[in-house]
């Protein structure tokens, strides 16, 4: 029954724990843009879920992104690197960076509603 | 949990970006000095960020050190001034006053910039931790 549970969550605990993840990279994006020779970091989110969620799912009592399936860092192909090899680009990730803030609450709405909805059925 | 981190990063950041403020202040504040504790002109500053490795993927910023700049002294020809030299020729410090204007909006900027991205991590943890409420 418990598994069931976790059956159920999965999916959207794993997304938030993957927009996480990105979020952290955006967040040294941001914090490295004045650094020499720094590249942008980034996750092919989409590619990142279904390796996630194809993994055997982690042991029970356990949630979030299973241990062999943590995502592929990859660099940012980039329109216009500085002088000194930094390959931020602010704009970009700005808006990646409330982009991914926006999901994550969205993905948190999705999660309440779903245990809103395990509320209801337990408690008639 | 990697949104906690972002607090890490973003604060090695505003830590970095500060102490470059810092070294602007000292290069304007000095843009005229003669002369310094040594007898030297004074000399423009400039700090050399570079990644600090967290744990993960996160990557902060670090501050490895403070040059000096090596570009010529300014030279300017003031004969009555008692440190100008036998040819009446006084050295003034190498500061290039726009660049360090430019500089000091440059790191207020990207401090701005990280002092927001804490803030949406704030939120985000705030907004996690009342899940299921």
């Amino acid at each position: 029954m418990v598994n069931r549970l976790d059956e159920l969550l999965r999916f959207h605990a794993t997304a938030l724990g993957l927009r996480g993840e990105r979020q952290q990279l955006l967040a040294s994006n941001i914090a490295n843009a004045d650094t020499p020779d720094y590249k942008a970091r980034d996750i092919d989110f989409a590619r990142a879920l279904k390796a996630a969620l194809d993994a055997p799912s982690a042991p029970a009592g356990q949630t979030g992104i299973p241990a062999g399936a943590q995502p592929q860092v990859l660099y940012r192909t980039v329109q216009q690197p500085s002088a000194d090899g930094n390959t931020v680009d602010l704009d970009v990730e700005r808006a990646q960076f409330a982009q991914n803030a926006l999901r994550y609450e969205a993905n948190l709405t999705f999660l309440n509603g779903q245990i809103k909805t395990l509320l209801a059925a337990i408690q008639g | 949990m990697a949104i906690d981190k972002v607090f890490d990063v973003a604060g090695s950041a505003l830590t970095a970006q500060s102490q470059r403020l810092n070294v602007v202040a000292s290069n304007l504040a000095n843009a005229d000095s003669a002369t310094g504790p040594d007898g030297q002109a004074y000399r423009a500053r400039q700090v050399m960020f570079s990644t600090l490795p967290l744990e993960g993927d996160a990557a902060g910023v670090r501050v490895t050190g403070v040059v000096e700049d090596p570009s010529p002294m300014r030279r300017v020809y003031e004969p009555q001034h008692p440190l100008a030299d036998k040819d009446g020729f006084l050295t003034l410090p190498n500061v290039n006053v726009v660049e360090e204007m430019v500089n000091m909006i440059s790191a207020s900027r990207a401090y701005q910039n990280n002092v927001e991205t804490m803030n949406t991590a704030k939120t985000l943890l705030l907004k996690t931790l009342t899940l299921g409420q």
